[in-house]
């Protein structure tokens, strides 16, 4: 145990670290050690966060940045050190120029907009159920619906030809894999960011779409609409695709919360905001540093110019918020949960998200009663390298 | 219960409506908070002390009127 006051021993974090064993849905035991300081891969100190009230204080204080050429900004690998010389999406950028250009985005992910939407949602859901139940048994549920639902709907949000979707996806595939180098990251990075700059220039004067709209504006670079498009694409299908095939696979492990869902569909969305909570696909932990020295109400103190990274999975397990957190409870009201992170950069389209991961949930549910993994559990792959947490395929049958 | 909203800490992550639609709405432009009223009947604190502690930005103050 590492005291907070005098934080002696410096271990190395390391990305991936291995979950325990037979408990893939939980984080890895080294990300849920107390605070403490740790070093990193090029020798950097640089603290580790993991109790949910030091997570949701560091993402709500604007003493930490979130952007990445600050000094002493910690990375996670080389690779991703990369990403200092690329034009930064507002992901990666502070309040006032954050604000600025997140309000572009924000009126398209409006709660009410998104309701709006449900009904094509609904039928993008249903039409990829129907061809996967048309292709036949067994399938996968990750390349046959857990990815395509989500991509159509981002798609046509932005203005994407869906025809695209397989350059796109192995791009972002490469771009999130945490073992890539500086060279693929950059390679990566940059095929996606050319082909949405070239989509926004073939898009001037086009009225639809979110891409077109970016394009339009005088305000705006063409470097920084392709920055901004690439997130919200990348950000759009990752991360939702992700969390329906773990959500399915979470649920078929736990018959009992399962009958309960299906029971009782009344209880989908509270059980979606428990899936984020109890899955955290986010899993490697956000950085920021710090601009000034920061002391928290108990004590910690973090100094100018030192990293931190926050571990959303192990501040969502936190006893404290969650009684028994290590248990996936579909009742429960988990609406503190930090999976879509915290503070001003909290997810933008997490309306959308929880839109799509209802409908998805509740459709998969209804309309395949017999669904069943088709492989033994021990055998599922999971994308442990992958900074958005996830499964390789999802063999089930019905 | 009274309610303030600083739209300049709003990111319009949309939690104050989901959790408070008839106290909140979000601007049809950039999403940014809206009150639709400051007082709510105390029906609503419940809601309203959920949606304080959702907000990612901080933006919602809330000042118990009795206190």
């Amino acid at each position: 145990m590492t005291s907070l006051h005098e934080p002696s021993e410096l271990a190395a974090l390391r990305f991936p670290e291995p979950r325990a064993e037979g408990c893939p849905f939980d984080p890895p035991p080294a990300y849920r050690q107390p605070a403490g300081r740790v070093t990193l891969w090029d020798g950097t100190p640089c603290w580790v966060l993991t109790d949910y009230r030091h997570v949701r204080a560091v993402l709500s204080d604007r003493r930490f940045s979130a952007d990445v050429r600050h000094p002493g900004f910690p990375f996670l690998s080389p690779g991703r050190r990369e990403l200092v010389g690329e034009q930064p999406s507002f992901l990666r950028l502070d309040d006032p120029e954050h604000q600025r250009l997140r309000r572009m985005m924000t009126g398209d992910f409006l709660v009410k907009r998104i309701e709006q939407l449900r009904p094509r949602i609904q039928r993008i859901v249903d039409e990829a159920l129907d061809a996967m139940v048309a292709k036949g048994q067994p399938a996968d549920l990750v390349t046959d619906f857990a990815f395509p639902v989500p991509s159509l709907v981002i798609c046509e949000l932005l203005g994407v030809p869906y025809d695209d979707h397989e350059y796109f996806q192995e791009l972002s595939r490469r771009l999130l894999d945490s073992t890539a180098g500086p060279a693929a990251v950059s390679e990566a990075l940059d095929g996606l960011t050319d082909y949405m700059a070239g989509l926004a220039a073939s898009k001037q004067g086009e009225p639809d779409g979110i891409v077109a709209r970016l394009a339009a504006r005088d305000d705006l670079t063409p470097e920084e609409v392709a920055a901004n498009a690439v997130l919200l694409l990348l950000a759009g299908h990752e991360t939702t695709a992700n969390m329906t095939s773990l959500s399915a696979l979470a649920l078929l492990q736990h018959p009992d919360q399962l009958a309960r869902l299906r029971a009782e569909p009344e209880l989908i969305p509270g059980a979606v905001e428990e899936l984020l909570r109890y899955l955290t696909i986010v899993h490697a932990g956000l950085p920021r540093v710090a601009l000034e020295d920061v002391e928290f109400d108990d004590g910690l103190r973090i100094g100018a110019g030192e990293g931190v990274f926050v571990m959303l999975g192990a501040a969502n397990r936190d006893e404290e918020l969650f009684a028994s957190g290590d248990q996936l409870d579909v009742g429960r009201d988990a609406r503190r949960h930090l999976a879509f992170g915290f503070g001003v950069h909290q997810c933008l389209g997490q309306p959308l998200a929880r839109v799509e991961l209802q409908v998805a949930l509740a459709t998969l549910l209804r309309r395949l009663p017999g669904l069943r993994l088709t492989v033994p559990f021990e055998e599922v792959r999971f994308r442990s390298s992958a900074l958005i947490y996830g499964l390789h395929e999802l063999p089930v049958a019905w | 219960m009274h309610v303030t909203v600083d739209q300049d800490r709003c990111c319009s992550s949309g939690q104050c409506v989901l959790t408070a639609p008839t106290v909140f709405d979000q601007s049809d432009e950039d999403g940014v908070v809206l009150l639709l009223q400051a007082d709510p009947a105390p029906a609503l604190h419940s809601q309203l002390r959920t949606a304080a502690a959702l907000c990612p930005g901080g933006a919602i103050t809330l000042t118990e009127a009795d206190r």
